[in-house]
């Protein structure tokens, strides 16, 4: 009971403080148009059962898999990298495509996009402000997750302070995913277009970071001719390394200013491809 | 308030507006009128600042479209065409959005969403979920929205497409009434709403404006405008065609029934002589002793025009 209340009060009471006062802040700082679409599209999100069916299949997965594929209980370690946190991205490959699919392409389908775009804003705000709504189904998920670290920490003694670096890591690393979403939204009409697609896209980041990868990168060199320089710009803007950099709990600068600019570049996309679009 | 010169739109090789000018004043109301595919809607999507142009410039209460895009589009009013709705939320919450959206003040958005539900009929509807509406509904949701931030132009595409005689008449109403303190654009295909509601009506086909005046001016340039309508007994039909091509007023006689006691024909007036053209026909009925059961002036009608200038290729 005790450790209980002192998780609470040290780590998880904390933990969602500051990140929602970010987000706060975040839309704080943000013109009201974009806290307005916000406000709208997370409304929209916990009104219809996407957000719910993302969360409920997300938690059972991940806890499952944690348990009986990750072997939390038979590694006798108190940690959650190699249990938990290794194989979340590999959700997100899916779940986070599912909960981006509608964010342009529903736009598109029932035609308000005319109305939001002829609306006195930005495209920007309308772009920022919809993602950050998906951004938020994807935190209350992590959020919700929460009862694993409540068995790790009664079960051992684990570095609380890694397992953030690996929520964290693995928040930013959807929110990759989803701004991928947002981009491949854009281009179709078509909810299961864009899932499939985005899927297909965020598997090729994140494989293109997986060690073997790197080594076929390093070990051709060159060769392949029209191949290799494919294989090596896939492996650059593979997420894993920078994932796993920071999960271990290495919060390193370079990392974090990958995820952030892979954002907003995909962010940008998003509001070129609206804008040649309609050109 | 709308100043629209040398617009054109390409898409690809496809050129869908091709060099259009106009312009609208405040309490002008303006028709456009066109077959389907004729660029009206593009049009109304470049004005509203949806599509970009190819070529030209657009202009909203002085703010260009593109150069000052927030400060002209926040002048603008605009219902799409099929009247587009977040189908997830009430149709208090999506005016509510709009209204804010629309930089409507915090303490005036109760007051405008009330205001847009009592102009558009909507109370009865004002909590049910949008994708429960039905077709009238949704399309005066849509058009609430574009009155909520009482606008200075208003630019409504088929504003009463699927809706029923009485909700036609009311929309058309309101129009006309809002159009006294606006500047309006709105489009249709349906004839009698131009003479209903505008002040001035354009006729567009294949990008290109090929009429435009006010209703009255429109209808006297259709080819029957200024004929008269004729039904009268009391001579065999050709022997009536006779004397009424006799008359210096008269250009032509288009036989529409003929008996052996009579006759039903329009008669179209020389040029310029269309004012003196039912008098001269009445005289004659009086001297040959006719008896007239029906004389009136056509006024031309709209449609009429509209089949005529507009008639299209059926292969594009």
């Amino acid at each position: 009971m005790e450790a209980t209340v002192a998780l609470l009060l040290n780590f998880a009471i904390p933990a969602v403080i500051v990140t929602a006062i970010f987000i706060a802040l975040l839309l704080f700082a943000l013109p009201r148009e974009v806290r307005t679409i916000f406000k709208r599209e997370v409304k929209s999100y916990f009104n219809s059962p996407i957000a719910y069916v993302c969360v409920v299949i997300f938690l059972l997965i991940s806890n499952g898999i944690t348990f009986w594929f990750g072997g939390l209980l038979e590694s006798g370690e108190a940690s959650l990298y190699v249990s938990y946190f290794q194989y979340l991205p590999w959700y997100f490959v899916v779940v986070a495509p599912a909960v981006g699919m509608r964010l342009w392409s529903e736009e598109q389908r029932l035609g308000t996009m005319e109305l939001m775009l002829t609306m006195p804003i930005a495209p920007w705000h309308a772009i920022v402000g919809k993602y950050l709504a998906a951004g938020v189904v994807i935190f209350a998920m992590l959020v919700l997750s929460f009862p694993i670290v409540w068995v790790i920490n009664y079960l051992g003694n684990p570095d609380n302070g890694v397992i953030m670096a690996g929520f964290v890591a693995t928040f930013l690393t959807a929110l990759c995913f989803l701004a991928v979403t947002s981009v491949v939204s854009a281009f179709t009409r078509s909810q299961i277009v864009a899932l499939l697609i985005s899927i297909g896209i965020c598997l090729l980041l994140w494989l293109g970071g997986l060690q073997p990868v790197s080594q076929a990168v390093t070990s051709l060199k060159g060769g392949w001719l029209v191949f290799w320089p494919v294989l090596k710009f896939i492996n650059g803007i593979g997420i894993l390394p920078h994932f796993s950099e920071l999960a271990k709990g290495v919060l390193g600068f370079r990392d974090i200013i990958f995820f952030l600019t892979f954002i907003a570049f995909c962010l940008f996309s998003t509001a070129v491809v609206l804008r040649v679009k309609r050109a | 308030m709308i100043e629209v010169k040398n617009l054109s739109k390409h898409f690809g090789e496809k050129v869908a507006v091709d060099n259009i000018s106009f312009t609208v004043e405040k309490g002008e109301v303006l028709g456009f009128l066109g077959p389907n595919g004729a660029g009206k809607s593009t049009t109304m999507r470049m004005v509203t600042g949806y599509l970009p142009c190819s070529a030209g410039e657009i202009t909203v209460g002085g703010a260009d479209i593109l150069d000052e895009e927030i400060a002209a589009k926040s002048k603008i009013g605009y219902l799409p065409e099929n009247a587009p709705l977040y189908s997830d939320m009430t149709v208090e919450d999506f005016l509510r959005f709009c209204a804010e959206m629309r930089r409507v003040p915090a303490d005036q958005i109760d007051a405008a969403v009330d205001k847009a539900i009592d102009t558009c009929f909507l109370q009865r509807v004002r909590q049910q979920s949008v994708d429960t509406l039905s077709k009238g509904f949704r399309h005066r949701t849509c058009l609430a929205q574009s009155i909520i931030h009482d606008p200075e132009v208003l630019i409504l595409d088929e504003p009463t497409d699927g809706l029923d005689p009485n909700q036609k008449h009311e929309v058309r109403n309101l129009i006309k009434r809002m159009g006294e303190t606006k500047a309006i654009i709105f489009s249709t295909h349906i004839l009698e709403e131009v003479e209903a509601s505008c002040s001035r009506a354009i006729i567009i086909d294949r990008g290109r404006i090929i009429a435009d005046g006010t209703p009255d001016q429109l209808k006297a340039k259709a080819r029957n405008a200024g004929a008269v309508f004729l039904r009268a007994t009391g001579l065999a039909s050709s022997g009536i065609r006779q004397e009424l091509e006799k008359l210096a007023e008269v250009q032509g006689v288009n036989v529409l029934e003929s008996s052996e006691n009579g006759i039903t024909a329009r008669v179209l007036p020389n040029k310029g002589k269309d004012k003196q053209l039912p008098e001269a026909i009445f005289q004659l009925a009086v001297s040959k002793g006719l008896k007239v059961h029906e004389l009136r002036v056509e006024e031309g009608r709209l449609d009429e025009l509209f089949r005529e200038i507009t008639r299209t290729d059926t292969e594009d």
